[in-house]
C-alpha cells in the first residue's frame, strides 16, 4: 500500500475508529478526533521529504487493478497541481476540526463526518482514475451534506439540498463525458480505459479525438459544467451563499478551502489536459463568466449585512481569479491562478475562522451588531485586518502575489492577442480588486471603528490562546506565501508547464504523462529527456518552434490554433 | 389402454422450484402443528429452504442449457440467474418480517407459506418461455400478494391495497391473457419463440394479430413492472400493504415481471422497429413521472413506491439498451441492476418497517423523525442504501446506474441516456428528504425517544444489504462474472 492510499484512508479509519469511544464521552472524543487529524497532516507531510519538483509526472503512484474487464483501475499519484492541495486539506481539516471544539450537539457524529469527508476529498486530489476521481467527488457531497444540514443554522435544510442538488446535477453528465471518453479511447487503442494517463497519451498523439472531433465540444461542456458548478463560477454560484452561510463554521472552511478546489483542480486536471483542440476556441466563454463572477460577487458582496455572507460572495469573486488565471492559457496566469487556490483556500479558510470565533461569543454576524470591537479585542482585531488585507491582495500577502499572477497572466495573453481572449476582460478582472478591497475595509470599518455602544460587545474579551494559535499558524502562511512564494510555485511549475503545453500545442507536440521521457525544461518547454537523471536534458522536442504562446513574455504570439486546422489534420 | 404420453421429467431443473413448494407446505403443517404458537420454527424452516434453493439454483450454473416438461421449463442462465434473485428478495424480505409483524399484532403463521408460494409463482414465471406456464406464474405470485397484502386486517388502508390490487391486477392479468390468445391465434404455438418465427412469413392481418397481442402483453407486463402508464396502482397498494409484504412486492414481483418481459421481448426482436419507439416512450415517461411525483410525498412508503417506478424505468433503459444492440450488451447489466436494486430496496423498506409500533403503521417523514436515535445502526444502514437509490459512488446503484449508462451510450440510445441523468438529478430531491426524516431531524419538543432493541433480523437484513451493496460495488467484474458467466 503506497503512502497516497494511507493518507487518503486515515482519515476514515479515524472515523471508524470513533465509533469505539462512547458518544456521552464528548472531549475524548474531540481530542481524540484532534489528534488523529493531526497525525494525517503528519503522515500528509512526509511527501514533502520526497517529493520531486524537476518533473510533471505524478510521482507516489499506484496501480492496483480493480474492474479489469471494465478498464477501472485504483490508480492513485500526484503532481505539482495536486501536491499542494493533498497538504492543504490535511492541513485545514486538522485547523477546523480544532475550532470544531466549540461544538456540542451530536458531537461524535459529526467528527465522524469530518473524517468522511477528508478521505473523499483526499481521494479526489490524488486519483488518477476518471471512476476513482468521480467516486470520492460525489462521495464529498453526503458528509458535507449533513455537516451542513445537521450542524448548520436556520435555513440547513433548503441550503444543504440546495448543495447536494447543484453539485450533483452539474457532474451527472461528467458521468456521461467520461464513459465516452473512454469509449472513444477504446476506439482509438482497442482496450476500454478510464485512466486519464492513457487517455491523454491517446490525446497527446490525436488519435482520440481524430474520428470524433464533433463531440469534443459537447464532452467539454459536460466537465466544465460540473466543475464550473463546483468552483462557483457565474451563474451556477447560487448554492454557494447559502451553504457558507448556515453552515457551521467548520463547514465553512473546509468548503472554501477545499471543496471549491476541486473545481479549479478538475480545470487543471482534465479539462485542460483531454479537450485540446477545442480550448482556445472555449477559453474566451469561460473568462467571461469568470470575469462576470468576479464584479458580480465583489458587488453582491458589498451589500450584505452579513459577514458570512459577504465572504461567501468573496469566494466567488476569488475564485474567478482563479478561472481568469487558469484559462489565460500561459505560463504565468495558470501559475498564478493555481497558486491562488492555496491562497484563498488559508486566507478565505481564515476569515471564516474569525467569523466562527466572534459568532461563538455573540451568535450573531451581522454588521449593525458590532463596531468598536478594536478596542475591545485587539489581538482579535489585529489577526483579522492581516487576513482581511490578505484576501484583498496587499503585497507582501500571499493573495497579491496569486492576484497579480493571474492578472498578468490574462494581460500578457490578450494583449497578444491569444485565444481571442479581450483586454477588455482583462481590465475588468482588474477592477475586481479594487472592489474587493472596497467591501472588505468597509465591513471592517464596521466591525472594528467606530463607538462601541452595545452593552454585549463591551462584555466580550479577546481571543482565547489557542484560539490565538490556530489563526496565527494560518497568518504565518499568509506571510510566507506573500514573501517567499516561491516554496509554493517551485513544485507546481513543472506540472503546471505540462498542463499548459497540453493544452494549447498541436497534437504530436503535446507532452503525455504515459511518455516517461517526456520533459518540461526550465523555459517551460517540453523537452525529450532520453535519460531522466536531469543532467541530460537537452534535446528539444521535433516540432516544438510550432507551440503557441512561450511560456516567457514574447510578442506577438505567432498564430491561434483554429477548429479547421486541426480538422484538415 | 389410454396411452397418455407422460413428459420426461427432469427433477434437476425444477428442484429449486419444488424446495421451495415444499418448504412452504412445511411451513403451513408447522403452523397447524403448533398454532398460536411464535413462529420461530417456521421461520427458521422457510429460511433454510430458501438457503437449499438458491443453493440448487448455484449448483447448476455450471450445467448446459436444457429443457423439460415438453419443452416448457427451460434452464438457461438467465433463469437461474433471475431465480436467484427472486429468492435473495424473498429471504431479505422474510428476515426482518417477524419483528415487524409484531410491532403490528399481525404476526399470523401462515405469512411464511404464502410469502414462499408467491415466490414459486415467480420462478416458475422466470424459467419458461411458454405463454400459458407464464400466466400460471404471474397468477401463483399475484394472488398470493393479493391476500399478503391485505393481510393487516383491521386498518383500512391495507384492507384497499388488497382491493385495489387486486382489481387492477386481474384486469391486468385478462390483457395479458388476452394478449396470449392473440399471439396464440397467430402463430398457432403457445412458445414464445415461436413469434420470432412467424414474424418474416406473416401477411398484413397476421402482423396486426402479433403486433396487437404482443401490445396486450406488454399492458400486462407493464402493470406488474410498474411502467407508466399502468403505474397508479404502486403507491397505494405499497403504502397500505404491510411493509415486508411491500419490499417483497416492489422486488421480487418486479424481477419476475421485466424477466418474463425479456423472453417476450427476445421473441417479438424482429418487430423491433414497432415496439422499440414506444419502450422508448414508456421508459422515458416512467423514469419522469416516477419522480416527479415522488418530489411531493410526505410518507417513506409512498416515496419508495415511486421510487419503484422510476427504477423500473431504469432498467427498461438497461433492457432497450440490450434490444437495441444485443451483440454489444448482454444481460449483466440487467442482472447486476435486479440484484442491487433489490438489496437496497428490500434494505431501504426494512428501515422503513421500524416506524410501526404498538399495531400501528409509522411510515410518515414526521413519524420517522429522530429513528437514528431509536435504532442508529440500522439508519446508518439506511444511508448506504439511500446513496444507492441515488447512484452516488462506492454503492452498488452507482455502479449498476453506470454500466446502464454504458450500455445506452453503446447502443446509442444517448437520448435514453441524458433522460436517465435528468432523472438521477430529479431523485436527489425526495431520497434526501426521506434521510433527512430519519437521520438529520430530531425530536422536537421534550418527547425522549428510547433506544429499542432491534431484532437479530432486522440487524441482520440491515447488515446483509448494506454490506451486500458495497461489496457488489467493490466487486463488479466478479459480481457480473458470478451472474452471467465469462464471456
Amino acid at each position: 500500500m503506497g503512502i497516497l492510499s494511507v493518507i487518503t484512508f486515515l482519515p476514515l479509519l479515524g472515523a471508524l475508529l470513533l465509533n469505539l469511544i462512547p458518544s456521552s464521552k464528548t472531549s475524548t472524543v474531540k481530542w481524540a478526533a484532534l489528534g488523529w487529524s493531526l497525525g494525517v497532516f503528519a503522515v500528509s507531510l512526509t511527501l514533502l521529504k520526497d517529493f520531486s519538483s524537476n518533473t510533471f509526472h505524478f510521482q507516489f503512484t499506484e496501480n492496483i487493478e480493480w474492474m479489469k474487464g471494465m478498464g477501472i483501475a485504483y490508480r492513485m499519484g500526484i503532481d505539482g497541481i495536486s501536491f499542494w492541495l493533498v497538504l492543504l486539506t490535511t492541513f485545514l481539516t486538522a485547523i477546523s476540526i480544532w475550532f470544531s471544539f466549540y461544538v456540542n450537539d451530536r458531537v461524535k457524529q459529526y467528527f465522524v463526518w469530518i473524517f468522511v469527508l477528508e478521505t473523499a476529498m483526499l481521494g479526489v486530489f490524488c486519483s488518477l482514475d476518471m471512476v476513482l476521481f468521480y467516486s470520492f467527488f460525489e462521495a464529498s457531497l453526503i458528509p458535507m451534506y449533513f455537516l451542513i444540514s445537521i450542524w448548520g443554522g436556520a435555513r440547513r435544510a433548503y441550503a444543504s439540498k440546495k448543495f447536494f442538488i447543484y453539485t450533483f446535477a452539474g457532474s451527472i453528465f461528467m458521468l456521461l463525458g467520461m464513459i465516452t471518453l473512454a469509449s472513444l479511447h477504446q476506439k482509438a487503442t482497442g482496450t476500454l480505459s478510464f485512466s486519464i494517463i492513457d487517455i491523454q497519451a491517446q490525446v497527446a498523439n490525436g488519435k482520440l479525438w481524430a474520428g470524433a472531433f464533433q463531440l469534443q465540444a459537447w464532452l467539454f461542456w459536460s466537465f466544465a459544467v460540473a466543475f464550473l458548478v463546483k468552483c462557483p463560477a457565474f451563474p451556477f454560484h447560487t448554492w454557494l451563499p447559502d451553504a457558507h452561510v448556515e453552515a457551521p463554521t467548520a463547514g465553512s472552511i473546509i468548503l472554501a478551502g477545499v471543496l471549491l478546489k476541486m473545481g479549479t483542480y478538475g480545470f487543471l486536471r482534465f479539462v485542460m489536459p483531454l479537450f485540446p483542440d477545442v480550448i482556445p476556441t472555449m477559453a474566451p466563454y469561460v473568462m467571461t463568466l469568470a470575469v462576470i463572477g468576479i464584479i458580480y460577487g465583489a458587488i453582491v458582496a458589498a451589500i450584505q449585512p452579513d459577514l458570512k455572507k459577504l465572504i461567501a460572495y468573496s469566494s466567488v469573486a476569488h475564485m474567478g481569479f482563479v478561472l481568469v488565471g487558469l484559462f489565460s492559457l500561459n505560463h504565468t496566469g495558470m501559475l498564478g491562478g493555481t497558486y491562488q487556490q492555496l491562497n484563498h483556500g488559508i486566507s478565505t479558510g481564515a476569515l471564516f475562522l474569525l467569523v466562527g470565533l466572534i459568532y461563538e461569543r455573540r451568535h450573531t454576524r451581522m454588521f449593525t451588531e458590532f463596531g468598536g470591537l478594536k478596542a475591545q479585542m485587539p489581538i482579535y482585531a489585529t489577526i483579522f485586518l492581516i487576513v482581511m488585507l490578505s484576501s484583498v491582495g496587499l503585497p507582501g500577502t500571499n493573495g497579491f502575489i496569486g492576484e497579480f499572477m493571474a492578472l498578468m497572466g490574462a494581460f500578457e495573453s490578450s494583449f497578444a492577442g491569444a485565444y481571442g481572449l479581450n483586454l477588455g476582460l482583462a481590465v475588468i478582472a482588474a477592477c475586481g480588486v479594487i472592489l474587493a478591497a472596497v467591501y472588505l475595509l468597509y465591513m471592517f470599518m464596521q466591525v472594528f471603528y467606530g463607538p462601541n455602544n452595545n452593552p454585549e460587545n463591551q462584555r466580550l474579551k479577546d481571543i482565547k490562546p489557542w484560539e490565538i494559535a490556530i489563526s496565527g499558524i494560518l497568518v504565518v502562511f499568509i506571510f510566507w506565501g506573500g514573501i517567499y512564494p516561491n516554496t509554493f510555485l517551485k513544485p507546481m511549475e513543472a506540472s503546471i508547464g505540462a498542463a499548459r503545453l497540453m493544452a494549447v500545442s498541436p497534437a504530436g507536440n503535446r507532452p503525455s504523462w504515459a511518455e516517461s521521457d517526456h520533459e518540461i525544461d526550465a523555459k517551460m518547454n517540453l523537452v525529450y529527456a532520453p535519460n531522466r537523471d536531469g543532467s541530460k536534458i537537452t534535446e528539444p522536442l521535433k516540432g516544438n518552434e510550432a507551440v503557441l504562446t512561450p511560456a516567457n513574455l514574447h510578442f506577438p504570439v505567432k498564430q491561434a490554433t483554429n477548429l479547421e486546422a486541426n480538422l484538415s489534420r | 389402454m389410454f396411452n397418455f404420453p407422460a413428459p420426461t421429467i427432469d427433477w434437476v431443473i425444477i428442484a429449486p422450484t419444488m424446495i421451495v413448494s415444499i418448504t412452504g407446505l412445511l411451513a403451513l403443517c408447522l403452523e397447524m402443528i403448533w398454532p398460536k404458537r411464535d413462529n420461530t420454527w417456521i421461520i427458521g424452516v422457510s429460511l433454510v429452504g430458501l438457503i437449499m434453493a438458491a443453493v440448487s439454483v448455484v449448483a447448476q450454473f455450471s450445467y448446459p442449457e436444457a429443457t423439460t416438461f415438453s419443452d416448457t421449463v427451460i434452464r438457461d442462465r438467465f433463469a437461474l440467474v433471475m431465480q436467484l434473485l427472486l429468492i435473495v428478495a424473498a429471504f431479505c424480505s422474510l428476515l426482518f418480517s417477524e419483528s415487524y409483524l409484531r410491532d403490528k399484532r399481525i404476526s399470523y403463521g401462515e405469512f411464511y407459506p404464502i410469502i414462499l408460494w408467491s415466490l414459486v409463482g415467480g420462478m416458475v414465471m422466470v424459467t419458461t418461455r411458454n405463454m400459458l406456464l407464464m400466466f400460471l406464474g404471474i397468477e401463483i405470485l399475484s394472488i398470493a400478494l393479493y391476500v399478503l397484502a391485505g393481510l393487516s386486517r383491521s386498518e383500512s388502508k391495507s384492507e384497499e391495497s388488497a382491493l385495489k390490487y387486486f382489481l387492477l391486477g386481474s384486469f391486468a392479468s385478462g390483457f395479458l391473457l388476452y394478449g396470449v390468445a392473440l399471439l396464440y391465434g397467430a402463430t398457432g404455438s403457445l412458445d414464445i419463440s415461436a413469434i420470432a418465427s412467424a414474424w418474416p412469413r406473416a401477411d398484413l392481418m397476421h402482423q396486426t394479430l402479433l403486433v396487437f397481442g404482443f401490445g396486450m402483453v406488454f399492458v400486462g407486463l407493464g402493470f406488474k413492472s410498474a411502467f407508466v402508464p399502468f403505474h397508479q396502482w404502486t403507491p397505494d397498494v405499497y403504502q397500505g400493504a404491510p411493509t415486508n409484504v411491500s419490499a417483497f412486492m416492489a422486488a421480487g414481483s418486479k424481477i419476475g415481471a421485466l424477466a418474463a418481459l425479456w423472453r417476450f421481448l427476445e421473441g417479438a426482436e424482429g418487430m423491433k422497429a414497432i415496439w422499440m419507439p414506444a419502450l422508448t416512450v414508456v421508459a422515458i415517461l416512467t423514469m419522469t413521472a416516477g419522480n416527479l411525483a415522488a418530489l411531493v410525498q410526505k410518507d417513506a412508503k409512498r416515496v419508495l413506491g415511486y421510487s419503484s417506478i422510476s427504477h423500473a424505468g431504469y432498467i427498461l433503459v438497461g433492457i432497450l439498451a440490450h434490444f437495441a444492440a444485443p451483440d454489444k450488451v448482454g444481460f449483466g447489466s440487467l442482472a447486476y441492476y435486479l440484484l442491487s436494486y433489490t438489496l437496497m430496496t428490500v434494505g431501504a423498506f426494512a428501515v422503513v418497517s421500524l416506524g410501526a409500533n404498538k399495531g400501528k403503521e409509522g411510515t410518515k417523514f414526521e413519524e420517522l423523525r429522530g429513528l437514528w436515535r431509536r435504532s442508529p445502526f440500522a439508519v446508518a444502514c439506511l444511508i448506504v442504501f439511500v446513496a444507492s437509490l441515488i447512484g452516488i459512488p462506492l454503492t452498488s446503484g452507482f455502479a449498476g446506474k453506470f454500466m446502464i449508462f454504458g450500455d445506452a451510450l453503446k447502443a446509442n440510445l444517448t437520448v435514453l441516456a441524458i433522460a436517465l441523468a435528468i432523472n438521477s438529478i430529479l431523485s436527489v430531491a425526495y431520497y434526501l428528504q426521506m434521510i433527512k426524516a430519519m437521520f438529520v431531524d430530531d425530536v422536537e419538543g421534550d418527547e425522549v425517544i428510547e433506544k429499542r432493541p432491534v431484532s437479530l433480523g432486522m440487524t441482520t437484513v440491515c447488515a446483509l444489504c448494506a454490506g451486500g451493496i458495497v461489496a457488489a460495488f467493490i466487486f463488479t467484474p466478479v459480481v457480473i462474472e458470478f451472474l452471467v458467466g465469462k464471456s
